[in-house]
C-alpha cells in the first residue's frame, strides 16, 4: 500500500480537473504543485545534504528569465525555456556553487542569500538584457484554459518526485546525508564532499529553475522583484520544507498544501491580509519549537497530541 | 617492507611546532603503536597522514607514492582509513546506513554495499544493533562503529585514534579481539592509545612522541625499558 501511495496521489491529482473545478481552484492547485516542486528541489540540497540555502530565488529567477528572454529577444516560444533553463541554471549553479560551497553552515546560508540578491539587483540594472523593472510580458499566453498548465506542472512534479526518490535511495543519497551529518567524517570515508555538494546544488537548482520557467509561461509576466524575490521565493521555499518536514519525501508536498492554502485564506480576510507575512513568521517559530521535524517528520507526535485532546474533552 | 613512510614531517600552527621533524615507517602487516603524553602531536600526525593537514615540512609516502598534498577522500581511496578520537558517527543514520555509506567507496551497487556492510557489522559484533540510530548508541559501540565504518572502505591500512578510550573491561577485550582479527586479515594498523597494557600487548613496534618529537622507537619490551620514555611519562624525579 505504502509503495503505491505516490501513484495513488498522482492519479487523484490527474483526475481532479475532471470534476470541473473553477478557474480559481485550478490556479490554487497549479501554484500548490509548483511549490511542491520547488520544495522537493530545495529539500534535496537543504534537507538531505544539509546545505541550507537562503537563495533559491536565484535559480527560480534564472529559470524564469531564461524562458522570458528567449521570448523577448528571439521571439521563441517561452516553452523552450523549460529545457533550456536546465542548461542555464546548471551553469549558473556551478558558478555560484564554486563560490558558496567553500563555506559551511551559517556562512553558506548567508552567501546563498546574497547570491539571490546579487542576481535580483543585476537583473534590475541590466536593462538592455532583462528589461529591468519593466519586466517581461508574454504578449500572448499559449492557453486561456488552465487545464494544460495544470497537467504540465503535474508532470514536472511527478518527474521531480521520482527523481528525488531515486537519488535519495542511491549512493548519492547516502553520500548527501553523510555530508549533512559530518562533513569531516564523510571526507575521511572517501567521499569527495566538494563534488557531491556540487551535485546536490546543481540538481536542486535545475529543478527549481524548471519551476521558474514554468512560472513565466503560466503567469505571463515576470520582473526582478517577482522572480528573484527574497521573501516570496527564497524564504517561502524554506518555510514550505520546514513546515512540511525536512528530509522527508512528502514534507515539501504537505508543506506546499499548507502554505498555499494559508496564504490564500489569510489574504482573503480583510483585516489580516496585510499581516500574512507576520503570521508566516509566527507559524515558523511555532513549528521550529514544537515540530522541529515538520508535520511529516513529527506526525507521530501530532497524532498523540490529537488523541490526548480527544481523551480529555 | 614499509607500507607507510613518514619522512621528516613537521607541522606548525603559527609559531607552535605540533610535530617537529618526525620520521618513521610502518611495515606491511604490523601493528604500530603511537604513544606519548597529551599534546605530543599524535592526533596531528594522523591528521597529516590522512590528509586533513598538509605538513609544513616533509612528506608522507604510502606504497611508494607521495600522499601529502592529497585530500582525505583521495587518501582513503588509495587505502588508508581512519577513526576519530572524538567519535563522528553519522548521527541521524542507522548503524547499518553508516557502514553502507562508507562501503559505497568500492561497491558497484547498493546490494553489494549492503552485503559488505552486513559482513563488516558481523565482524565487529555490531550486527544486532544495525537498525539503531547511531546517535543513541553507547560510547563503546560508537567507537566500534568508527572501526566498522573504516573497515567497510576495504583499506590496506587503518589508523585508529584512541579506539579503546572510555571502554569498560569487557568492551576492551572485545575490541582487542577485533583488532587482532583485523591484523589477521592482513591489514596494517597504526594505533594511538593511552591504555599502556593494551598497547604493550598488541603492538609489534611502538613509536613514542613527546612535545612533537620522536623520542623512541622499538619493540614494546625496548620501549618499556627506555629511560627517555619513562622520563616523559613519569617525570625526571622517578629514578627507579
Amino acid at each position: 500500500m505504502k509503495n503505491f501511495l505516490p501513484l495513488i496521489i498522482l492519479a487523484v491529482l490527474a483526475l481532479a480537473p475532471l470534476l470541473g473545478l473553477s478557474s480559481y481552484l485550478m490556479h490554487i492547485l497549479i501554484i500548490f504543485i509548483m511549490w511542491s516542486v520547488i520544495g522537493m528541489a530545495w529539500n534535496l540540497l537543504g534537507g538531505y545534504c544539509g546545505q541550507v540555502s537562503f537563495g533559491h530565488a536565484a535559480f527560480f529567477g534564472v529559470g524564469a528569465y531564461t524562458a522570458g528572454m528567449l521570448y523577448h529577444h528571439f521571439g521563441a516560444s517561452p516553452w523552450w525555456g523549460l529545457p533550456l533553463s536546465v542548461l542555464a541554471v546548471a551553469l549558473v549553479s556551478l558558478v555560484i556553487g564554486f563560490i558558496v560551497l567553500r563555506l559551511r553552515g551559517p556562512y553558506f546560508a548567508l552567501a546563498t542569500l546574497s547570491m539571490g540578491e546579487v542576481l535580483r539587483v543585476a537583473s534590475e540594472n541590466l536593462v538592455g538584457f532583462t528589461q529591468g523593472d519593466l519586466g517581461i510580458l508574454i504578449q500572448q499566453r499559449t492557453w486561456v484554459d488552465k487545464m494544460p498548465y495544470y497537467y504540465i506542472i503535474l508532470a514536472i512534479a511527478a518527474v521531480t518526485f521520482f527523481l528525488v526518490k531515486k537519488v535519495i535511495e542511491s549512493k548519492l543519497g547516502y553520500y548527501f546525508v553523510a555530508i549533512r551529518e559530518d562533513q569531516d567524517a564523510a571526507e575521511s570515508l572517501g567521499i569527495n564532499t566538494t563534488f557531491y555538494k556540487t551535485v546536490a546544488l546543481c540538481l536542486s537548482a535545475v529543478l527549481t529553475g524548471v519551476a521558474g520557467a514554468f512560472y513565466t509561461n503560466y503567469m505571463g509576466y515576470i520582473d526582478p522583484k517577482i522572480a528573484f524575490a527574497l521573501h516570496d521565493i527564497s524564504i517561502v521555499t524554506i518555510m514550505v520544507v520546514m513546515v512540511g518536514g525536512v528530509a522527508t519525501f512528502w514534507g515539501p508536498v504537505v508543506g506546499a498544501v499548507i502554505m498555499v492554502l494559508l496564504a490564500e485564506v489569510v489574504r482573503s480576510i480583510p483585516q489580516l491580509g496585510a499581516a500574512h507575512q507576520t503570521l508566516f513568521g509566527v507559524l515558523l517559530i511555532v513549528i521550529i519549537i514544537f515540530l522541529p521535524n515538520g508535520i511529516t517528520g513529527d506526525f507521530g507526535k501530532l497524532k498523540k497530541l490529537f488523541k490526548l485532546g480527544r481523551a480529555s474533552s | 617492507m614499509s607500507l607507510l613512510e613518514v619522512n621528516n614531517v613537521s607541522m606548525f600552527f603559527g609559531g607552535l611546532a605540533a610535530i617537529n621533524g618526525v620520521s618513521f615507517s610502518v611495515n606491511k602487516g604490523e601493528i604500530l603503536g603511537l604513544i606519548g603524553p597529551n599534546g605530543a602531536g599524535k592526533t596531528t600526525l594522523f591528521n597529516v597522514a590522512n590528509g586533513f593537514y598538509q605538513p609544513s615540512k616533509g612528506e608522507v609516502i604510502f606504497r611508494g607514492e607521495r600522499i601529502s598534498g592529497l585530500k582525505p577522500h583521495q587518501i582513503c581511496r588509495r587505502g588508508i582509513a581512519r577513526t576519530f578520537q572524538v567519535v563522528k558517527p553519522l548521527q541521524r543514520m542507522t548503524v547499518l546506513d553508516n557502514v553502507i555509506a562508507s562501503a559505497f567507496l568500492r561497491a558497484k551497487s547498493k546490494a553489494q554495499a549492503e552485503a559488505v556492510a552486513i559482513e563488516t557489522l558481523k565482524f565487529t559484533a555490531l550486527y544486532d544493533d544495525r537498525m539503531v540510530i547511531s546517535k543513541g548508541l553507547p560510547l563503546g559501540k560508537r567507537k566500534r562503529l568508527e572501526i566498522a565504518r573504516a573497515l567497510a572502505t576495504n583499506p590496506e591500512m587503518l589508523l585508529l585514534d584512541e579506539s579503546f578510550a572510555g571502554l569498560n573491561p569487557s568492551e576492551l577485550n572485545e575490541s582487542i579481539e577485533i583488532i587482532k582479527k583485523i591484523k589477521e586479515k592482513g591489514i596494517t594498523i597504526m594505533i594511538i592509545e593511552h591504555h599502556m597494557k593494551v598497547i604493550m600487548s598488541i603492538s609489534d613496534r611502538i613509536v613514542v612522541l613527546n612535545y612533537g618529537e620522536k623520542i623512541a622507537e622499538g619493540t614494546p619490551h625496548e620501549i618499556g625499558n627506555n629511560p627517555l620514555v619513562i622520563e616523559a611519562y613519569l617525570g625526571e624525579a622517578q629514578h627507579a
